[in-house]
């Protein structure tokens, strides 16, 4: 049966989720759609949920993150948009067909359509690159001259062309996620899953390959959708994230968004590796108040990329007023958002703390006074 | 006289075990493909199937290998006719043989990462794919050394079947090295042994090392 001839017959199959998508034109594009979708494994002691009520869409060629500690249920998500893994409940929707019957047959045409990497790279390690590659396409009994085609155009787009010959084991890290990369590509797929691609990297190698991930996205259009435990994976390539704790979705939204101003705690644990916290030093000598008339208020200036302009420093110093010492601070570009925080120290000024907190406050989104110092 | 007769023993040992070991490979691999997918988790699960063809092995494997030959003396005559000489050994050898061999190709076959199993059901591979480019490929080297194994038992097996009438290297050295004293037949029937046994360890290491591409 054809992709089309089952889209066709889509209403009467799902007249719920019909009426909702005629309300939600967004949900009815949707790449990848997931509706309540459930997981429970059967553990020792009984039932395990390791996902409940993800509901969840994924557009046209974004590049979708999902974080969460390990344990969260990432893998079981992932893997159930190619039905590695079975759901208990609910249903995952791709280009609006729901998988959730598909026989042998079709999910064998499914994952051709649907490429995925691994962290452990997964590949078979008594054959050589070019086999490895070639495999998807043999089994696929596509003939060998379009293979060999295939294979070369892929081996050249991860930039292994030169390795065709050699064994998974002659490889290192990187250079064996490209043939990963390129073996889920060999079918032209319009998605890519990747399962902690870049975790068991080094972090030279893995900004190579989000960079070829990115540059996929772009060139082939497709989505992608990935899983991983470094916030900075999904800053450096995702467009939206969704952060998962105990199989539930905690947090999501626009990747800035969710850095500028995570709202969950566990977003703000992820998130904590990267942020400037304050310096130990310093928080020995924080007091909660005043010494002397001389101590310097110490305020942390969050920039959350809502309004899209970099803080003008200028402005802020002048209407603090004083001396307006940096102790320390950083600004991040995010989708075009500049996001970052500044802990300055102010002393000398004729305001109050409050008073302070209130001004800066017109030039961030967020200040909070965190003490004095001396 | 007796390098004539040394000769026929070498090549009825060569001939029982060689019969026997083509016969358990032919077998033994299916054997083995069928226990490791049928098993829990297995990409054809099929517990019953699977504890029953598990129970089958082991029956056959608990067996000592003489009391296993006496036994099947009747479905020997069945089969080749008769209960004397080499082909009448051939039967309870690849009885034993076959068992053995599958045990071990399982384990080979068990080892086999999971993680690859699920790299090829994500690029579209059928079950029966999975099993010829995958599982089999990635335990050749593993059951190239198990069946090394298995032709250094049967060599010693053999021997067995030789002391009760089968021929080969086995009877010669019971017959006329142990019945009649002759220690020069002895000594040169156990270093024809220990010459063919470290034959097929060392070319069975060798195929297994350049298999082994990991």
């Amino acid at each position: 049966m054809s992709v089309a001839s089952l889209q066709r017959k889509l209403p009467e199959q799902l007249p719920h989720s019909a009426q909702q998508a005629e309300l939600h034109p967004q949900l009815n594009r949707a790449h990848v759609r997931f509706i309540g979708l459930g997981k429970t494994y059967q553990g020792a002691q009984g039932p395990v949920p390791a996902l409940q009520g993800i509901d969840l869409a994924i557009q046209h060629g974004e590049v979708f993150g999902i974080i969460g500690r390990s344990g969260a249920g990432k893998s079981s998500l992932i893997r159930t948009i190619n039905r590695l893994e079975q759901p208990s409940s609910g249903r995952v929707l791709i280009d609006q067909v729901d998988i959730g019957e598909f026989d042998e047959d079709r999910l064998v045409e499914l994952r051709r359509r649907i490429g995925m990497i691994f962290q452990h790279f997964n590949l078979m390690s008594a054959k050589t690159v070019w086999q490895n590659v070639e495999l998807p396409l043999k089994v696929a009994g596509v003939p060998k001259e379009q293979r060999q085609n295939k294979v070369r155009e892929l081996l050249e787009l991860v930039g292994l062309q030169d390795k065709h010959k050699a064994y998974p084991a002659q490889l290192s890290g990187g250079q064996k996620q490209r043939v990963g990369i390129a073996r889920a590509l060999v079918h032209d797929p319009a998605i890519l899953l990747c399962d902690e691609a870049t975790s068991a990297l080094d972090p030279e190698t893995t900004q190579s390959i989000l960079g070829l991930l990115k540059e996929i996205n772009q060139r082939l259009g497709l989505t992608i959708v990935l899983i991983t435990h470094e916030m900075a994976v999904i800053r450096d390539i995702c467009d939206r994230v969704v952060v998962l704790e105990h199989g539930r979705i905690v947090e999501q939204g626009p990747v800035w968004k969710v850095f500028g101003n995570p709202q969950h705690e566990v977003s703000k644990t992820l998130l904590a590796p990267l942020q400037h916290g304050l310096p130990h030093e310093l928080q020995e000598r924080l007091r909660a108040q005043p010494a002397s008339a001389q101590a310097a208020v110490v305020l942390r200036v969050q920039f959350t990329g809502a309004n899209g302009d970099e803080p003008d420093l200028a402005a802020l110093f002048s209407a603090l007023g004083g001396r307006v010492r940096l102790l320390q601070g950083g600004v991040e570009r995010i989708q075009g958002h500049a996001l970052g925080q500044l802990l300055l120290a102010v002393s000398g000024s004729s305001l109050g703390a409050e008073e302070l907190r209130q001004r800066a406050g017109d030039w961030a989104q967020q200040v909070e006074v965190l003490g004095y110092v001396v | 006289m007796w390098f004539d007769r040394l000769l026929q023993g070498v090549i009825d040992t060569f001939l029982m075990v060689g019969v026997s070991s083509l016969i358990a490979l032919l077998a033994g691999i299916p054997l083995a493909v069928i226990l490791v997918t049928s098993s829990k988790g297995g990409i054809y699960e099929a517990p019953a199937l699977n504890r029953a063809l598990g129970a089958f092995v082991n029956l056959f494997r608990s067996i000592p290998f003489l009391i296993l030959m006496v036994a099947l003396i009747p479905f020997t005559r069945l089969i080749v006719g008769t209960t004397y000489g080499v082909w009448a050994a051939v039967v309870p050898l690849t009885i034993a043989a076959t068992p053995f061999f599958a045990r071990i190709a399982e384990v080979s076959l068990r080892e086999v990462d999971h993680g690859l199993i699920e790299a090829a059901q994500a690029m579209g591979c059928r079950r029966w794919h999975i099993v010829w480019h995958v599982l089999l490929p990635e335990a050749l080297p593993g059951i190239v050394g198990g069946f090394t194994i298995t032709l250094v038992t049967m060599i010693n097996s053999s021997a067995m079947a030789g002391a009760i009438g089968a021929g080969g290297l086995g009877d010669i050295a019971y017959r006329y090295g142990y019945q009649r004293f002759d220690s020069q037949v002895m000594l040169t029937v156990i270093v024809l042994l220990v010459i063919l046994v470290a034959a097929i360890q060392l070319g069975g290491d060798r195929l297994a090392r350049i298999l082994n591409k990991r």
